[in-house]
């Protein structure tokens, strides 16, 4: 069954893999080696007004059989991690509403992906 | 805007307001039809991203000079092209004085004042703006004619003689008339940016630009052998840093998209540019980079979709151009729209005018003649062994090997050729595949 978002939230982490609480295998830890910000910091730059909805709906039922789970790497916001189980926990609070994740996913159904509510989601200032 | 403005029906509804909506929204309102245009976002242009350049020459008869009013940042007055390796880089760089001064040729902007600006003269000639309200999806009459769009707002039924999805390059509304597949990677290409803080003073410097000038840098070669480029382009005071890809070879490669970001930034040819600027902001969105051959039909019965919600952004190589496109897609959509409902005819027919018009143009006759250079500027050979090929060959024309003579140009084209393990034979036939696309 799919997680609803928010969940890393709760444990004040917006990392995935990071929640205490979370089943997931940690996401690779990616050494910061160039002269920039975290990838926290990189996503503390980008405004998002967080909506109650989740627009990402996951059916990790359908992510356990899919063998590439691209939307892990591929999402730019990192909204995406394998659990140990080899579901996908997600966060959608921080969405760039890109589009991403369902071009890549490779199984009909796995990921449900639609706008946030009106006025929700991100805010770019500079795009 | 806190509520749905009367009459309840309109002659258009126009969904988005980008570029293309906007633009529809002007020539609707302009031709005296009722038109609401209905955007998901707090403001127009606050899910919009972009890669560089906006060029306006196609407001010039909608919007007489323009660039008195219009938001820019700076004026693009060179234009470099970077052809990279991990250590090399090959750049060539047009800088005229001609596009530094009225009526210019590029401008960089921010989306949000941008596509804010272009809203406003869509209102101020008379069209209805409603933001924070997501298009839910289509309504239609007994006949599947699209009757107006349901919205994310109690009671938000918007009722209309015809809808024009300028809803983006994800367009579930084009996808829910049947114009669109519904998730198509082979076509996408996700762009992922930075927009780095730098003092305006220090951005003229490093880029040799007066003030008000500004610079745009297209590059190949820099996203590790996956299909795609990169870029950078100067703000008034934030440089602004990214990459595009291909979609599939993204997801193949397991890469990390601002990984990507951090390679171009440590190029020893990108990172002196970049010396103690800060990030301001991180963004990413996809691009329809498909070109002609991939775009949807582009009317339905009460229907039109135009822009990115239509694929029309021009990703030719040379050439990476979209606003432009949109801004003459919704143009031409709207007229057309608007004669239409003059004839009472919006059928799929009686709105035929509209691709007449774009084939009449710029907006299909660049897509028609450019049609194959998608797909030979992501192509497997042109992304990483002519980048090789064109680097190594530079740099062995000019690196003095005395006390050895120089060995002739056409040797060293051989010999770099063989090492990279490039056939003539492909050379020449990707040589008259280039001539043949850009012809």
């Amino acid at each position: 069954m799919g997680f609803a978002g928010g969940i890393w939230s709760e444990t004040g982490s917006r990392r995935p893999g990071c929640s205490g609480e979370s089943p997931g295998v940690p996401v690779k830890d990616r050494p910061d080696r160039w002269a920039g910000p975290s990838f926290e910091d990189r996503m503390a730059t980008v405004e998002f007004r967080v909506g109650a909805r989740a627009h990402i709906v996951v059916d990790s039922d359908v992510c356990r059989s899919c063998t590439t789970k691209a939307c892990v790497t591929a999402c730019p916001a990192n909204l995406f991690a394998p659990t140990s189980d080899g579901g996908i926990l997600f966060n959608y609070e921080q969405c760039f509403e890109c589009g991403t994740c369902y071009l890549v996913c490779n199984s009909e159904g796995a990921i449900e992906w639609s706008y946030p509510d009106g006025g929700e989601g991100v805010v770019f200032r500079h795009g | 805007m806190a509520h749905i403005p009367s009459p309840e029906s309109f002659d258009a509804v126009v969904v988005g307001a980008g570029p293309a909506g906007s633009a529809a929204a002007l020539a609707l309102a302009r031709a005296g039809r009722s038109v609401v245009v209905v955007e998901r976002g707090p403001f127009p242009g606050s899910k919009n991203v972009y890669g560089g350049v906006v060029y306006a020459r196609v407001l010039d008869d909608v919007i007489p000079n323009w660039w008195e009013q219009v938001p820019v940042q700076r004026w693009v007055v060179r234009r470099s092209t970077m052809v990279m390796t991990g250590s090399q880089a090959l750049t060539v760089d047009i800088r005229t004085q001609a596009w530094g001064q009225p009526p210019y040729n590029g401008m960089t902007v921010y989306r949000a004042d941008f596509d804010s600006w272009l809203a406003d003269q869509a209102v101020e000639a008379g069209a209805s703006l409603v933001t924070s309200t997501v298009a839910t999806g289509l309504l239609r009459d007994g006949t599947g004619c699209v009757t107006g769009v349901r919205t994310d707002r109690p009671g938000g039924d918007l009722t209309a003689k015809l809808v024009i999805a300028c809803d983006g390059v994800n367009s579930f509304l084009a996808k829910e008339a049947g114009l669109l597949p519904k998730a198509e990677a082979a076509h996408h290409t996700l762009g992922v940016k930075e927009v780095l803080a730098l003092p305006a003073d220090v951005i003229e410097d490093r880029f040799g630009l007066a003030p008000g000038e500004g610079l745009d840098i297209e590059m190949i070669g820099c996203t590790r052998g996956i299909p795609g480029g990169g870029f950078l382009y100067t703000n008034r005071d934030t440089v602004n840093v990214g990459v595009v890809v291909s979609v599939a070879g993204l997801a193949g490669s397991g890469i990390r998209p601002e990984d990507l970001i951090a390679d171009l930034k440590e190029h020893p040819a990108v990172a002196p540019w970049l010396r103690g600027a800060t990030v301001k902001e991180y963004s990413a969105h996809l691009i329809p980079e498909g070109g002609y051959d991939a775009m949807p039909a582009l009317a339905a019965d009460g229907f039109l979709v135009a822009g990115d919600a239509a694929g029309m952004t021009l990703a030719a190589g040379i050439w990476l151009e979209g606003v432009n496109f949109a801004i003459g897609a919704g143009l031409a959509a709207g007229e057309a729209a608007s004669a239409a409902i003059a004839r009472g005819d919006v059928s799929a027919g009686g709105l035929a005018g509209y691709r007449k018009s774009l084939e009449a143009g710029f907006v299909l006759q660049d897509h028609k003649r450019l049609r194959g250079a998608p797909h030979l500027v992501l192509s497997d050979r042109m992304q990483r062994q002519y980048t090789h090929l064109i680097c190594d060959l530079a740099e062995q024309v000019f690196t003095v090997t005395n006390p050895q003579p120089k060995p002739g140009i056409i040797k060293l084209l051989r010999r770099t050729a063989r090492r990279h393990g490039i056939r003539w034979r492909d050379l020449v036939r990707d040589g008259i595949e280039t001539a043949r696309v850009f012809r």
